[in-house]
């Protein structure tokens, strides 16, 4: 990680990502494989849980309530005796499946709209856009808020809110990529041997336009996942007993002048998954840099 | 650059925010009548009101005429000033934000202030020089950025107030209760600022000046200081947006761990609550103010870097 370095390229002025982490960092190829490592055994216990703890994290033991770190419990136990190792754990699943889901939202609710706005002429263009910067003006966490007072507390609805406030920033990336993609010299000289439309797409335009696409949503899951957890700490996520990183904080936050531990462990589940997959994101980022437009991210 | 081209930039980007203020009014609108349940029965709260209860309450807000004309009282109360009342506490939106716009505005200046000290200090001492201490720096600056502000909050909590009993750990009254708000605030921004700064004054010494300015005998703080920082601050206007950002969704959760008075714990309970004319009441007062601000910082960019007016936004 000491090889990690500020990034030499300079901001574009102009348009200023506002919800994704600005990070500007240069990765070597150890720290990355480190973070690689990290992520694959969080996603490993997000798929299989059992395979890192045989507790269940919701067996209640009131007499073993509020233990530090030891032997019988790795990470300690909370207000309820509940083994604060497997909740961690479990909550990998709740955690990372927010995160993921919004990303994913965002993804597929940008890369619709920018598409629209490339391809279906000048008004849709400008209309597309001026939603984009309507959405963009509710600062930070605001617009998700706003969601989340629509649809009500929940796990799916705070995933919603999160992704509807993401989709912008695809949105704009996808517009800018099919823009540029389809002025290049490779999809103009496809046109000129005279393939098909749909041909050109799938076989020029698709591939191209997703390379940088993939990337921004590896650097925007980390955000996501910082979101939605700071969502669940306001008791407007995930409901309990599901375990959850942030509502286990939030839980743990009463606690604190008897037990460090339940304050600890589950941030720190939060920081490694997020400081992991930005350090991948910016490897990829770096691996892709060149091809397309790379300007937008 | 004459005079009157600046004046209609000014003019079209005046009207194009005045449009995505309108726009974000209309969204909060819009969530306002999405959202589930029937208002009047939120309002009306424990009680179990008859249909006559319901039906009345419903006429005296005007909740039962058309979509179109709500939609105009909405913005003719709007362009007064006037935000509605607070499902929960029965008070104006406008007062409620009033009041409790002070405290915000305490911890996020602080939390700027702390902010731009460090990280105005830490790139300077590690741009371009001592690869192990910028490499330190680097994975540090990494960590503020992902840590979750609950986490880090939750942290110097439990160390300085329960353990070291340095520092309150509630309320909002005196300067001892703002210092652990503030700085877990600026942790972080320290990251992200120290990033930009530093690849801005990276940028800026490979520049001749710096070498001129070297020839001349120049030290290479004092080069950094007076020739190098000035330009890598251009980058950190551009920012601007990100860090209101960042403030105020920081305020949100901060204020709520540290029970402090503010607009962000409004927010948070009034979420919690669904109290909608809240929400909609701070979020499009915050649009408006965002709008504001970019408008300033695209305005100030183009004062300190002359460089942006030639192609005009």
């Amino acid at each position: 990680m000491s090889a990690a370095s500020a990034d030499g390229a300079g901001p574009a002025t102009g348009a200023v990502p506002r919800r994704r982490l600005p990070v500007r960092i240069r990765p070597a190829r150890p720290a990355a494989l480190a973070a690689g490592l990290v992520l694959a055994l969080i996603l490993l216990a997000a798929i299989w849980p059992g395979l890192f703890t045989g507790r269940p994290p919701n067996a209640v033991d009131p007499p073993a309530a509020l233990q530090g770190p030891g032997a019988a419990h790795l990470f300690g136990t909370d207000e309820l005796g509940r083994d604060e190792f497997s909740r961690v754990v479990h909550g990998t699943r709740v955690s990372l499946g927010v995160g993921l889901g919004a990303t994913a939202l965002a993804l597929a609710l940008g890369s619709a709209a920018g598409v629209v706005a490339a391809t279906a002429g000048r008004v849709v263009d400008e209309a597309v856009m001026r939603v984009c910067d309507i959405l963009l003006s509710f600062p930070g966490l605001l617009l998700a808020l706003l969601v989340v007072a629509v649809l009500g507390p929940g796990t799916a609805d705070a995933t919603v809110a999160i992704g509807v406030s993401m989709a912008p920033g695809f949105a704009k990336l996808v517009r800018s990529q099919a823009l540029v993609i389809r002025r290049s010299d490779y999809v103009r000289a496809a046109v000129t041997f005279g393939r098909r439309r749909s041909e050109i797409h799938l076989r020029h335009v698709a591939p191209n336009a997703l390379a940088p696409l993939l990337v921004l949503a590896t650097v925007t899951v980390g955000g996501a996942i910082v979101a939605g957890s700071s969502l669940s700490f306001l008791g407007l996520g995930p409901q309990p007993p599901s375990p959850d990183w942030g509502s286990m904080l939030a839980d743990g936050q009463n606690y604190l002048a008897v037990s460090w531990a339940v304050a600890v462990f589950p941030g720190l589940a939060v920081t490694a998954t997020v400081v992991s997959s930005t350090v991948v994101g910016a490897y990829l980022r770096r691996r892709f840099e060149g091809r397309g437009a790379g300007d937008g991210f | 650059m004459t005079g009157r081209a600046a004046a209609g930039w000014l003019l079209r980007r005046l009207a194009l925010g005045a449009v995505v203020v309108l726009g974000a009014a209309t969204v909060a609108f819009l969530a306002f009548h999405l959202a589930t349940g029937d208002p009047v029965r939120v309002l009306l709260g424990a009680e179990t009101p008859t249909p006559a209860q319901l039906a009345e309450v419903r006429t005296q807000l005007g909740y039962d005429r058309p979509v179109l004309v709500q939609y105009g009282s909405f913005l003719g109360h709007l362009v007064r000033g006037d935000l509605g009342y607070s499902y929960q506490t029965r008070e104006p939106v406008s007062e409620l934000i009033g009041d409790q716009l002070l405290p915000t505005v305490e911890l996020a200046g602080s939390a700027l202030i702390l902010a731009l000290a460090a990280s105005v200090a830490l790139a300077v001492a590690t741009a371009g020089r001592r690869p192990v201490l910028r490499g330190v720096s680097s994975l540090l600056e990494l960590v503020a950025i992902s840590a979750p502000s609950f986490w880090v909050g939750v942290l110097l909590l439990t160390f300085f107030s329960f353990r070291l009993h340095l520092f309150p750990a509630v309320g909002s009254d005196n300067v001892d209760a703002l210092v652990l708000p503030a700085v877990t605030l600026a942790l972080g921004l320290v990251g992200t600022f120290t990033q930009v700064l530093r690849a801005g004054i990276e940028r800026a010494l490979a520049e001749p000046f710096v070498l001129s300015s070297r020839a001349r005998g120049t030290g290479q703080t004092q080069v950094r200081r007076r020739h190098a920082l000035p330009h890598a601050l251009v980058p950190l206007i551009a920012l601007s947006g990100w860090t209101v950002g960042a403030l105020l969704s920081g305020s949100v959760v901060i204020e709520t761990i540290f029970s402090r008075q503010g607009l962000g714990r409004v927010v948070a309970t009034a979420v919690g609550g669904r109290d909608l004319p809240v929400i909609t009441g701070v979020t499009v007062v915050s649009a408006a103010a965002f709008t504001l601000t970019s408008l300033l910082v695209d305005w100030l960019s183009r004062v300190v870097d002359p460089r942006l007016r030639e192609n005009p936004a």
